[in-house]
């Protein structure tokens, strides 16, 4: 049997009547790119929050390193949860903070490091994303799209997380720009060896970075297999939803 | 008789719900005010707070003070002069600012500046996921956003009102003295001979109390606000709103356990 890093089993969660989780079962293998797949508003992130323990699942279990955080110690699961990197959609990086602080973050609040060190640490690991000393001292504010997404890289690989989450890594950048974040995700990934779970609507980011690919549809897993095989993959689906195709199983709203 | 069922169900989901509502305040109250005593400790945040709160609502709380004191000061006489009571202007100016004008206007000017920025900007973080990003770097959001306020409010705030007695009294002494042909020394002996301590200290717990107001409503509003730039403004509104409310509401309380015997 496989390494499982992160097992997933019967988790549900709905928000008012809309059933948003509907019994995910999904296993993430230690050192394995993840990326789940799946239209808008069907639950990626709810997904994501609820690993992270952001949002509480109504039923199910989520293990990590074989222990369910839902029904461990508060304690217990949150040094689990503490191995976790996040890159946010928008970034979500702090305003009031400069941009070195917002990279140390986790550092400091950790008590890892003195302030000095924090900000040395921080410059290290913007390099490592490309952005050179001179950015440490901006504001977020001061950021385009691009470099707003690489430091929130910069902070989600600041503290070495084995476990690395992006939701939607590529969203409002150009194909460029995607693709160089994309190689830089892949890079710190494989640097720090780390398990990851991406979730996108962007096939070619989600080849790029994804071993492994899952498809959510419908509130379930409905299609599992290798991320290189999901432009072929003849589940219809997936077929419809790499393809984009107005036409298939899939109904949006506007079609009904 | 469907019409009359339709009006118990919305009253009962208006119960419900003002229930509900309630209770996720008192919850966020208690945790607030646990977090200010559990470490870890942020003293930057704490006083960047404090700096937003008090410093910043420095001009606005002296300017209210000021004018209120001088226009107590004309109106008491106006109405006074008609029974020959022209001679209690300085103890009614001391006494309505030190006990009710200075902690209700310094409360409800801080409010509407400081209690309407922090609804602001925990909105804005909360619709842009900068505090579940929080919760991702070890670092809990009561401790690190919401209790630094509350503290810093619940200090800041009788700061403030020291301010606002002091500028009020001399709001009323100018108009006096300028205007109304009062004796300097005449009309500071009758400012001093009738106020008390416990007149003072009744006004800064008062304003104790309304710092912690303005900053629990101010973040509870702002912490569970949704939906984009909309929910950020109907938050703020609402911080705004309730914590003038409650103000007011709790004025009279503290004034019936403080005041009567």
């Amino acid at each position: 049997m496989s390494d499982v890093k992160i097992r997933i089993r019967g988790l549900k969660k709905h928000f008012g009547s809309k059933k948003v989780l509907d019994g995910i079962d999904l296993d993430i293998e230690t050192g394995t790119g993840m990326v789940v797949i799946g239209g808008s508003g069907t639950g990626k992130s709810v997904l994501l929050k609820s690993i992270l323990g952001l949002v509480t699942p109504d039923e199910g279990s989520i293990e990590i390193d074989g222990v369910d955080v839902l029904k461990a110690h508060p304690r217990e699961a949150r040094s689990l949860r503490q191995q976790i990197g996040m890159l946010f959609q928008n970034g979500a990086l702090f305003d009031s903070l400069p941009v070195w602080e917002n990279v140390a973050f986790g550092l400091l609040a950790q008590n890892k490091v003195s302030r000095a060190k924090a900000r040395d640490v921080a410059v290290e690991v913007l390099a490592q994303v490309g952005l050179g000393a001179d950015v440490a001292r901006l504001s977020p504010s001061e950021l385009s799209g691009g470099m707003q997404k690489r430091v929130g890289l910069a902070r989600a690989i600041a503290a070495r997380p084995v476990i690395m989450f992006f939701d939607e890594p590529t969203t409002g950048l150009d194909p460029i720009m995607g693709a160089v974040i994309d190689e830089l995700i892949v890079d710190c990934v494989k640097k720090l060896g780390s398990t990851s779970i991406a979730i996108t609507h962007d096939m070619a980011s989600a080849q790029r970075i994804g071993d492994k690919a899952a498809m959510l549809y419908q509130g379930r897993i409905t299609w599992t297999g290798p991320a290189s095989a999901l432009l072929t993959s003849t589940d219809p689906v997936v077929d419809q939803f790499t393809h984009g195709r107005a036409h298939g199983p899939i109904q949006m709203a506007l079609r009904k | 008789m469907k019409a009359f069922l339709d009006a118990v169900a919305w009253l009962g989901a208006a119960v419900l719900g003002l229930v509900e509502y309630l209770g996720e305040l008192g919850i966020f109250a208690v945790s607030g005010v646990l977090a200010i005593f559990r470490p870890p400790y942020y003293p930057r945040q704490i006083g960047r707070a404090f700096m937003e709160i008090g410093y910043f609502s420095l001009p606005v709380v002296a300017l209210t003070a000021l004018f209120t004191g001088m226009v107590l000061a004309l109106q008491s006489y106006t109405g006074f002069s008609r029974f020959g009571a022209e001679g209690a202007i300085a103890s009614v100016v001391v006494l309505s600012v030190a006990r009710e004008l200075g902690p209700v206007l310094a409360g409800l000017m801080v409010s509407g500046r400081a209690g309407a920025a922090m609804a602001a900007e925990l909105g804005t973080m909360r619709v842009t996921d900068q505090i579940d990003a929080l919760s991702t770097l070890s670092t809990d959001p009561m401790k690190y956003l919401v209790a630094p306020r509350l503290l810093a409010a619940t200090i800041a705030l009788p700061l403030l009102v020291v301010l606002a007695d002091i500028l009020g009294v001399m709001g009323g002494y100018l108009v006096a003295t300028q205007k109304l042909g009062f004796s300097s020394g005449g009309y500071l002996t009758s400012t001093f001979t009738n106020l008390e301590t416990q007149d003072v200290i009744s006004g800064l717990i008062k304003a104790a109390v309304f710092g912690f107001i303005i900053a629990l409503m101010g973040c509870f509003n702002g912490y569970r606000s949704r939906g984009g730039a909309q929910g950020v403004g109907s938050a703020t509104t609402s911080a705004v709103v309730s914590a003038s409310i409650l103000i007011l509401a709790l004025d009279y309380v503290l004034t019936q356990v403080l005041f009567v015997k």
